[in-house]
This record gives structure tokens, sequence and C-alpha cells, in this order.
């Protein structure tokens, strides 16, 4: 039993991983501008792609990676001015449609340049390595996600408590205006959170694509809404609340996917049922089930509306 | 009362039925002289129907104020009940090879069928939405979003197959070509495969305007503009924004319904968020609140990516110059860019909130009653 469910296990818990760095991401931009950044997920793709193309290219892996983190934080921060800033006073629901375009464009503009072909991801020594761990075999890249995972964010959230941007960021996000008035540069603490965001999101693709070895135009999407239900099931706004939301996500859709082996085995099911075509799908309902058993998540503050 | 009366008269709104019946004129004569592999019938055919699409939506983000992003999932829910009951029997053995020919064994006529999908996505509606609607704004965008996800896994599950042919398409029904008139040797005696779906999309719309022009539509105006003060004027948020739901959703899928028929083949994995995003896209192009602008922009948007802007796609030589960066996708950059452009600066959209009777005595000098105020 133990040995069925250890590799899924084992999968999820990297996936879950590397949706908690993207994750981080979505939350921290909810938390300032209260917009979902849908073109996230692209972004993360396009970090992808651009790994492809210079490794292609023939720049040494090592210097590919710095490089290749260095620029997606840049697409960041060049998205956020471009297409958010004009609309910080528009209705929220513009910068969504903006966002929402935004996502469009990153994805056509890649079909453009690949040619909607897939794109085969550079083998990264050592991460790409098998290793077998407790009986099952996988690449090095599933053992380190986690890791590099916990280390990252344990930084982020000392960034946040104990350095000045971190607590004007924590400002920002309480009460927008009020912040403003008392002396923070509210451009530069957005940017700084686009500039963070994206560049965990450059660090989740090396480390995603590694794992899943070719890139496309619409490989952002999926990854990129469900890290943003992590971020909604942990409760937005919330960093330890978008991890814990990402593993339980990665966990548990890795865990259907194996569920009609899994299952059989333990002699629940007599045959193959189908099951793992849900394991998009549950993620999903989770998010029902959470937005309408405890709609601000697991760690997420009550929020008041006046009139 | 006597207001709307005089509304209801006036030149305006005459000359704006007067060039819609003209437009539908065109179209049925164009039918009839032009060869029907033109590339303007099938942007019509795709038009009317992402002009469905994008005013049912409308009815939702731009005049009741609910934000969602399901509308792939509802026309998903329409263009498989369609397909399932509209199939010969005959067919069904080639369509559902692998599920011994499935187990619905009859079929509908074609626009009960239509009906059938309207209503099944109008019935899923009511079940979303009892969660759903409780949601503010963008939590509700992407619960709407998730439960279009899910309708797209269960519509491929294998123990489904039976009735949905799980992950293989839906082929053979009824499509557009077969409203043709033909003769008893097969030949077409009048053309009618471009004018029915115009006409169809266009009597739904028809639909829509009354009921956006009724009280209830101005109820729906009413949320959209403050929740809390149109309930304290007594308007009853939860049924009214359930209608609402509903009956775009009803129209999401009589659209889902055409949009087989324009393909001819249904799958379920073609109907993602990106389809919601494009329609959503259309909208805003369009101008978030107007059904003018809605129907505009679907052809616009239909015409420009299927066939004025293919151009782009191919390499052009002028004389011995030979344009830089054309090849296959750089209509989609140059499409999304455009889009980009209209979401930033030109947030009224196509039309803003005006409708074709305004603009018509605008040119008649006549002071535009509630046109572009934000």
């Amino acid at each position: 039993m133990w040995n069925t469910v250890f590799p899924y296990l084992l999968s999820g818990i990297s996936v879950g991983g590397q949706y908690a760095l993207i994750a981080i991401g979505y939350t921290m931009v909810y938390g300032i501008l209260r917009l979902i950044n849908f073109a996230h997920g692209d972004v993360f793709m396009v970090a992808g792609i651009i790994m492809v193309y210079m490794a292609a290219s023939g720049v040494p892996l090592w210097l590919c990676i710095p490089l290749v983190l260095v620029l997606t934080a840049l697409i960041g921060f060049v998205i956020e001015r471009v297409a958010y800033k004009p609309l910080r006073s528009a209705p929220r629901m513009s910068a969504m449609i903006s966002a929402i375009g935004v996502s469009y464009t990153l994805q056509n503009l890649v079909l453009y340049v690949t040619g909607g072909l897939n794109q085969i991801y550079p083998t990264i020594p050592w991460i790409s390595d098998s290793v077998t761990i407790f009986g099952a075999t996988t690449k090095m890249v599933t053992v380190i996600t986690p890791i590099l995972t916990i280390v990252l964010v344990v930084a982020l959230v000392a960034l946040i408590n104990h350095t000045k941007i971190g607590m004007a960021m924590r400002a920002v996000s309480r009460d927008f205006e009020t912040s403003q008035l008392m002396g923070i540069k509210i451009n530069r603490v957005i940017s700084t959170t686009f500039v963070i965001g994206t560049f965990l999101a450059g660090v989740a693709s090396v480390l995603y694509f590694t794992n899943y070895t070719t890139v496309i135009q619409t490989s952002g999407a999926m990854p990129g809404l469900k890290a943003f239900v992590a971020a909604v099931f942990g409760g937005i706004g919330s960093i330890p609340g978008a991890v814990v939301g990402a593993f339980i996500i990665g966990i548990a859709e890795n865990i259907i996917k194996g569920l009609d082996i899994i299952l059989f085995k333990a002699g629940i099911i007599g045959g193959p049922m189908g099951l793992a075509t849900f394991s998009d799908a549950f993620t999903f309902a989770l998010l029902i089930i959470i937005l309408a058993v405890k709609p601000t998540g697991l760690f997420g503050e009550k929020i008041t509306d006046k009139v | 009362m006597t207001e709307i009366k005089r509304k209801k008269l006036d030149s305006a709104t005459v000359i704006s039925i007067v060039i819609v019946l003209a437009l539908y004129v065109a179209v049925f004569v164009a039918e009839q002289f032009i060869p029907a592999t033109s590339m303007l019938f099938t942007v019509i055919k795709k038009g009317a129907t992402y002009a469905l699409v994008a005013v049912s939506m409308n009815l939702l983000n731009g005049f009741t104020g609910i934000f969602s992003l399901g509308q792939a999932g509802f026309m998903l829910i329409g263009a498989y009940v369609y397909g399932i009951f509209t199939i010969p029997v005959i067919s069904r053995m080639d369509v559902y090879q692998y599920y011994n020919g499935g187990l619905v064994q009859f079929t509908l006529p074609v626009f009960v069928a239509m009906l059938l999908s309207g209503l099944a996505a109008a019935f899923l509606a009511l079940l979303i939405g009892l969660p759903v609607l409780r949601l503010k704004s963008d939590y509700l965008a992407i619960a709407t979003l998730g439960f279009a996800e899910i309708i797209r896994a269960l519509f491929q599950w294998d123990k489904l197959g039976p009735i949905t042919n799980g992950s293989n398409m839906l082929r053979l029904f009824p499509n557009f070509n077969d409203f043709n008139i033909r003769n008893a040797d097969g030949q077409v005696v009048v053309y009618l495969s471009t004018l029915v779906p115009l006409l169809i999309a266009g009597v739904c719309i028809f639909v829509i305007i009354l009921l956006i022009n009724s009280t209830y539509g101005r109820a729906l105006r009413a949320i959209k503009d403050d929740e809390i003060a149109a309930e304290a004027m007594g308007i009853r948020l939860a049924s009214h924004k359930r209608l609402a739901f509903c009956i775009s959703s009803f129209f999401a899928g009589v659209g889902g319904a055409m949009l087989a028929m324009y393909q001819t083949t249904v799958q379920a994995k073609s109907f993602t968020t990106a389809m919601t995003y494009e329609i959503l896209l259309i909208v805003v192009i369009g101008g978030i609140g107007s059904v003018t602008g809605s129907c505009l922009s679907s052809f616009l948007f239909v015409a420009c990516s299927e066939w004025w802007l293919r151009f782009l796609d191919q390499k052009q030589v002028i004389g011995d110059f030979e344009v830089p960066l054309l090849r296959n996708g750089f209509r989609l950059v140059v499409f999304s860019i455009i889009i980009m452009i209209v979401v930033l600066f030109f947030r009224q959209g196509i039309m803003g909130r005006k409708e074709l009777p305004d603009l018509i005595r605008q040119l008649q000098g006549k002071k535009v009653k509630g046109g572009a105020s934000k």
C-alpha cells in the first residue's frame, strides 16, 4: 500500500512546492492591489521559454539560471508599469481585464516565437539526476523543491517582517490610501512586490519544467490557476497560507492521478474508474467548498465591508 | 408609462430596426449569389455565435455587475446537449464507436435540441448559483471559472462515455449547412446556412434587449450601480441575481449549440478558460454595457482573426522588399496589442454604453439620453 502511494505523495509534495512559489506572487499582489494577476501563470511560462532559448543560443547553464530569474523579475516589473499602473484609479474590474489581456498577449507572443510547438526544456545537471529514496525512484528536483521552497519562504517572511520595505508592504496592504499619506512610496512598494513575485515564479519555472521537460504557450495557464486557488485556499494575502494551500493542492492532485491504481491495489475497486480525469477539477471543487464554507480561507483575515 | 411608449415609437428606434432588417435582407441576397465558400459567410456564422454569447455575458458583467467567467462551461453544456440529442440514430454506432452506440437512441428536432441546450445550461446555472452568487466580485469570477473547469473534466470522464462519448469528439450532427433547402437531387435551391444562424442569434439578442429594457432590466442596472442601495429600494438581490445568471447561461447554452453547428464537431477539451477570456475581451472591446457594441465587436473580432489579419501570417513581398516579422502567429500578436491598447486607453470600448438608436439620435442632432456618462 505504502509503496503504491509514496511515489504519488512524493511528486505531490514536489509540485506543491512549485505551486507554492507561484502562489506567493498571487497572494502578495492581491494583498496589496486587490488584483487577481491572471498573467502571473503566463510569466511563469515565459520564464520557461526564455530558458529554452537562452540555453539553445549557447549560454552556459550555470549562467542561464540567474539570467532567467533576473529577466523574469524584469518582465514582472514592466508588466506592472505598463498594464496595471495606468489603471490604478480605475474600477477594479478594469485592472482584472487588463490582466487577462496581458495573459492573452504573452501567450500569443510565445505562440509566435515558438511557432506553437512544444519546446524541450534543457536538462540541468544534478537536479535532473535520478535518485532513489525509500524505494521510489525520482528526479533530484523532487527532493530539492520542498526544501528550496521552505528556505525561500522563510527568507521572504523575514524580509517582510524585519526590513523597511517589508514594513511598507504590510502597511500598504493594510490601508492603501493612509500609507500613501504617511509618505510611503506606493509605486516602489508595488514594483518590489511584483519583482519578488515574478522572481519566485521564475524559480518555480526552473523546478517545474525540469520535471515536466516541455514548454508550450499554454503551459502556464493551469499551474497559474492552481496556484491562485492555493492562495485563496490558504487565505489570500497570507504567505504561510498560500504555501500550506499549495502543498495540500499539489498532494491532492497527484494522489487523485494515482487513485485508480491505489484503490485497485487496496481492493476497493475492481477496475479502472478513470478518476485521473478529475485531478484538475478536484482543485476547483476544493476552491468552491472553501469559498462556501470559509470565504476568507484557512489563514485569511476577516474583512468587513462598510457601506 | 407614456414616456416608455413614446420611446418605443421614436424615429431613431424605427431607423435602427430598419437597418438591422436591411442587413438581414442583404445577407440573404448575398448568400444566393456569392459562392458559399467565401470567408464572408464563415465570419457571419461564427460572428453571430460569438455575438450571442458576448451579449449573454454582457447581461451579467455589463448590466448586472456579476463578474462571471463561466461562459465556456455553459457553452460546453449547450454544445454537448445539442450534439447528444441530434446525432441521427444511424450514425450513432460510428460516433460512439467505443461505447457500443451510446445510451441515447433517439433524435430530437434541431430547434427542440437547441432549446434543451439552453435549458440544460440554465438549470446548471441555477445549481451553481446557489453557492457562487453569494461571493464577491473576484471570488465569484474565480469560482465560476472553477466550475467551468469541473464541467469540462466531468464531460471527459470515461464512465460517462455512453452519453458524452468520453474524451472523443461528437460529430455527424446537423450543422448550419443542413439549413439549406435542397431539391430532390440534393442540389441547393435556396441558401439559408448563413441566414438561419444569424436569425437565431438575432431573435435571442432581441429577447435580451426586451429584458434589459423592462422593469426587471432596470432592477439589474440598479444592482450593478450599488447593491446595497438597490436592496434598500426593495429589489430582492438574491432572486434577481439568480435569474440574471440563469438567463445569461440559457443564451450561452444556445450559443454553445450554435458553436457546435459551426464547428461541426464538439470536444470538451476545446472549451477552455481561454475561450471565456476571448469572449470577455470581445465584450470589453465593444463596450461593457452595450448590446450593440458586443455585436459589432464580435463580428469585428471574428473578421479580424479569421479573415482581415490573415495576411500577417504569411510572407508578404512588396516589390523586392520582404516585409519582416510576418510569419505564422504574427496576426495574434498584432491582435493582442490592439486589445491591450483598447483595454488601457479606450476603456469605453467601441460604443461605451450607447446603443444603435442613441447613435442615430446623435446624428439627428437630438440630445442623447443616458449616454456614456462614466
